[in-house]
Formats: structure tokens, C-alpha cells, sequence
């Protein structure tokens, strides 16, 4: 069985890129994994064409969390707001690579669920939203 | 076989695994003698009910009570503190009054009590602890010299850090200045020898999962005269003398707080395991998991950045260690063990304030039993090695 602790992950969370804050930003949700502590703070910056102009996480956790939420920052940056929601569970973890147990799934996609939490009281929630919210 | 490889299960603290006496008495129970207990009068409701009672009797004699009728059948160690807080506690603790708890107490011993000082205005003064995970015993001392307390509760060996504390010299001091003492034995009754007569606690608890036996089956012990004066927990069948329209009158302790059809299963299972358990002996499981755990302490002692947290000598505590790996999260250590086939426990272990006292988020905890070796010690400190290349440590 191969490892879900590839290089590749190592090297995000020795070295996190956009790791921060972002003070104007408009965009801003934060939550923990209450079975393992881990937080996660995603800040983003948008333009007038509502494009993500700048992105920065915050958070404490495992290599998992905090390695996915850096390689989401690098996904979102640059795209338009209606894009950056449409970011499947299947992208993130495709960046990850890897067979994870269900309890290591909650890891990998706190982030995103940062995100689209932050994404949807931006643009509006509804059921839907909240729903898959929910599933994350 | 876990990812290819044999399981290692050293979690241990959190649920033990069952011997086959165990799982063949549950299935003898509900293929041959299935049956309600203390109810029917045909012979399979009359064996139920003896192998109930017999499993009660066990019990009894494995933490030597006085009498059957100071073991209570709960569903674990937690529903047992809600039922003294909720029952005992409602009555004996009131305004501005204290509960004397430990900063190393699990949730499930401080949770139940929070939820009775919101009820009554009562106040929670919790026992500190020293760098080396044992409780400082000046302020257990401050605590009751300063009055108003009316219960201390707190656990016999620690789930996170192995501490084994010194529950009888606390009990004798407790009750010099009248208050009760509440002992959450969960992680000790299934380890060693454990005598309440001689330990003197009012109250004790304990899980059958953790020892062998079926999950959903736990015990609450209180001395006979405290139990009689107890309202009751629960209402329903089974606990009830006399029912009329608008007010009943209980049965005598222990049904008095059994409320309904418990898990009879359950408890003849546990009462197995005691069988099981007595048969090793629990002195030489003592003595087991402590050599173990001595070897796991030195040997893990020696890969360069594991930090073992409680106490440095590892002849004063029980079979569980935590420990991390430099800035390893416990999780990511857990994953890696779990590659190799290793079943340890990372988290905060359902101790946030301990944790916030260790000054970490979570830990790693491998903790053993009778069924664990040498072998698997040996594996599981290779694993850490490789963890600790693995994130370079």
C-alpha cells in the first residue's frame, strides 16, 4: 500500500504557500474538526468582476488539513467567484492523491468546506448550498 | 491482517477485544436461554434471570462489595456519573457548594458535573497537575480544608497519561472533612486488583467493553446505605414497588435503578469476561501490562524527538502512553502507524483540559493488554522511527 504522505504533501505543509491574512478581504468563513481540533481560516480578496484577486489560510492541524487548504489556495486564485463554487469534493482530493479512510476524508475537506462556506454568505445561500455543505 | 500486515492493537484503553468465551456465552445466550429477566416464571426466564444475577454476583466479588445489591447494570462508565450526579447529586449538593474534581478527569467526569452546578448554583474546583502528570496534592488539601464541598470525584488511572493515583489517601482525607467520593475506575478496574472495601470510595464505575466484556454494559458501584436513600435515575418497569395513577413507590436498590429491560445480554457477557479475567489472575495482568508498558516507555524513550507526556517513571503508571513525534500531529501519526497495521489512538482523548494543561492539541496513545507482546511493541516503535523520517524529523 503506498503511502498517503507523498512528497508532495510533506512539502505543502513544511512549506505552505499563501499561508496568512488577508485584512480587506471580502470573502471570510473558518471552521474546526471538532473530532481532531483542526482549524482552518480561508480569507479571499475579489475584484470588481468578482475574480479572486488574492487568497491566504490560516490553521493548525495535521499534515492533511493544512497541506489541502494550501493546494486549494493555488486552485482558487485567479478564478471568478462562480467557478470557485463549482470546486467538486473530487478536485481536492485528486490534488491530494491517495487512498484516505473516511475519518481522514473530514481532514482533507475542512478546507473546502471553509471555502464554500465563506463563498455561499458572499453570494447567498439557499437549501441547496446548505445541503452540501452538510456533505462536506 | 490491517494493510497487509498482522494487526497490532494497542488501543486497548479505548475498547479491548474480545475473547471467544465471551462472544460463544452471548450467542449461547440468545440461541438457547433467551429470555426477560426477573419476569417470566418458564424455565428459560428463570435461567436468564440466574445468569443475570449470577454476572451481578461476579462483579461483585471482582471489586469485593459488601453485597449484589451495591452493583448497579448501567450502559458504561458514563451513563453511571450522570446517574449519581443526576440522582445522588440533585439531592446532597446545593447552592454555592463544591465538587472537587482533577484537571486529568476524561469529559464524561466533568461534563455531568457541569450540567449539576448549572442545575444548583453549585461550584466545580478542580485538583491541578504537576509537570509529570501527578495531582498536586496541596490543592486537593486547599479544596476541602476550605469547606462547603460535598463530593469529590475523580479517576483512579488516568485514559491519557497512565497515572495511577493515590484514590485511597484522597478517600481517607475526603471523608475527614465529610464529603463523598466518586472514583471513575474505568481504566483500572480491567488492569488490577481492585478492592472497594479497602479503598472506602462511596461511588465507582466501570465500563465491560474495556475489560473484555460487550459494549453497552457498565457498573455502578455505591455503598448499600448511600443507594437506599437515592431517588431514582430513570422510571419505568422493573424499578417500581407500587404504581397508581399519580405517584408510585420504588423497588429497593440495585433495581431501583434499572428502569426497564437492561442489557442482559450484556451483563452475562461481562460476567464471562470476569471469568476470563479472574482466571489470568488480575495481579498478573497488572504485572503484565506494566513490564509492557516499561518497554514501550524505554523503547519509544529512545527514537530521537518522541516526548513521552505523565509520569517519567514508568513504574508508577498503568499500560498507557502518550507521546509525540516533534511537530508530528497526532493524527498523521496515527495514519502512518495505521499503514503498518499498528491501531493506536491520537487526539485530545476526551481530555481537553488536560490537554490544555500539557500544552498540546492532541497526542498519540498506544496503550496495552493481555493479549499484547514484546513483538508488537517493537513494531510499533520501528513504525514511529519511520514516521519520524517520513516528516524528517
Amino acid at each position: 500500500m503506498s503511502s498517503i504522505y507523498s512528497e508532495i504533501i510533506l512539502d505543502y505543509y513544511r512549506y505552505p504557500r499563501n499561508k496568512g491574512t488577508l485584512p480587506h478581504a471580502q470573502i471570510h468563513a473558518r471552521d474546526t474538526n471538532p473530532l481532531c481540533g483542526d482549524v482552518i481560516e480561508m480569507q479571499l480578496e475579489v475584484d470588481e468582476k468578482n475574480t479572486v484577486k488574492d487568497v491566504k489560510f490560516n490553521g493548525q492541524g495535521c499534515a492533511i488539513s493544512q497541506a489541502s487548504a494550501s493546494m486549494l489556495t493555488e486552485l482558487v486564485k485567479g478564478k471568478t467567484v462562480d467557478n470557485v463554487r463549482k470546486i467538486s469534493k473530487e478536485d481536492v482530493l485528486s490534488l491530494i492523491g491517495g487512498q484516505l479512510t473516511a475519518v481522514r476524508l473530514k481532514c482533507a475537506l475542512l478546507s473546502l468546506k471553509v471555502l464554500k462556506t465563506g463563498v455561499y454568505n458572499y453570494i447567498g445561500s439557499t437549501d441547496a448550498t446548505k445541503e452540501e455543505l452538510s456533505g462536506l | 491482517m490491517i494493510n497487509g500486515k498482522p494487526l497490532a492493537y494497542l488501543d486497548s484503553a479505548a475498547t479491548a477485544q474480545k475473547p471467544v468465551e465471551v462472544i460463544d456465552e452471548l450467542t449461547r445466550f440468545y440461541t438457547e436461554y433467551n429470555a426477560n429477566v426477573h419476569r417470566g416464571v418458564y424455565k428459560i426466564s428463570e435461567e436468564a434471570t440466574a445468569a443475570y444475577e449470577e454476572a451481578r454476583a461476579k462483579i461483585a466479588r471482582l471489586i469485593n462489595a459488601n453485597s449484589p445489591t451495591e452493583i448497579i447494570f448501567v450502559r458504561g462508565t458514563t451513563e453511571a456519573i450522570n446517574l449519581v450526579a443526576q440522582s445522588w447529586g440533585r439531592m446532597n449538593v446545593g447552592l454555592g457548594e463544591g465538587i472537587i474534581l482533577t484537571e486529568m478527569e476524561h469529559h464524561s467526569n466533568i461534563v455531568p458535573w457541569q450540567l449539576l452546578a448549572k442545575q444548583k448554583g453549585a461550584h466545580l474546583k478542580y485538583v491541578g497537575l504537576t509537570d509529570d502528570g501527578h495531582l498536586v496534592h496541596e490543592d486537593f488539601r486547599q479544596h476541602l480544608e476550605l469547606g462547603g464541598s460535598k463530593l469529590v470525584t475523580m479517576t483512579h488511572v488516568s485514559n491519557v497519561l497512565g497515572t495511577i493515583n493515590p484514590v485511597r489517601e484522597y478517600i481517607r482525607e475526603a471523608h475527614k472533612q465529610g464529603c463523598r467520593v466518586f472514583v471513575d475506575a474505568a481504566q483500572s478496574v480491567p488492569h488490577m486488583p481492585v478492592d472497594v472495601q479497602d479503598m472506602d470510595c462511596d461511588f465507582l464505575a466501570f465500563s465491560g467493553h474495556k475489560m473484555c466484556g460487550p459494549t453497552g454494559i457498565g457498573v455502578l458501584y455505591a455503598k448499600k446505605a448511600i443507594l437506599e436513600e437515592m431517588p431514582p435515575y430513570h422510571g419505568g418497569g422493573e424499578m417500581i414497588r407500587e404504581v397508581h395513577l399519580y405517584e408510585s413507590t420504588w423497588r429497593d436498590p440495585p433495581y431501583r435503578f434499572e428502569a426497564g429491560t437492561t442489557n442482559i445480554a450484556g451483563a452475562i457477557g461481562l460476567g464471562k469476561a470476569i471469568d476470563y479475567l479472574s482466571e489470568l489472575g488480575l495481579r498478573n495482568i497488572q504485572l503484565h501490562d506494566q513490564e509492557l508498558a516499561e518497554y514501550m516507555h524505554d523503547m519509544l524513550g529512545k527514537v530521537r524527538g518522541v516526548k513521552i507526556y505523565g509520569p517519567a517513571n514508568p513504574r508508577t503508571k498503568a499500560g498507557v502512553i502518550s507521546f509525540n513525534l516533534g511537530d508530528v500531529h497526532a493524527h498523521d501519526m496515527a495514519s502512518l502507524l495505521d499503514e503498518d497495521g499498528i491501531a493506536v489512538r491520537s487526539g485530545h482523548h476526551c481530555a481537553q483540559p488536560l490537554m490544555d494543561r500539557l500544552g498540546v492539541s492532541s497526542t498519540t496513545r498506544a496503550s496495552v493488554y493481555i493479549y499484547n507482546t514484546e513483538d508488537e511493541i517493537d513494531r510499533l516503535v520501528e513504525s514511529v522511527e519511520r514516521a519520524g523520517r517520513v516528516f524528517k524529523v
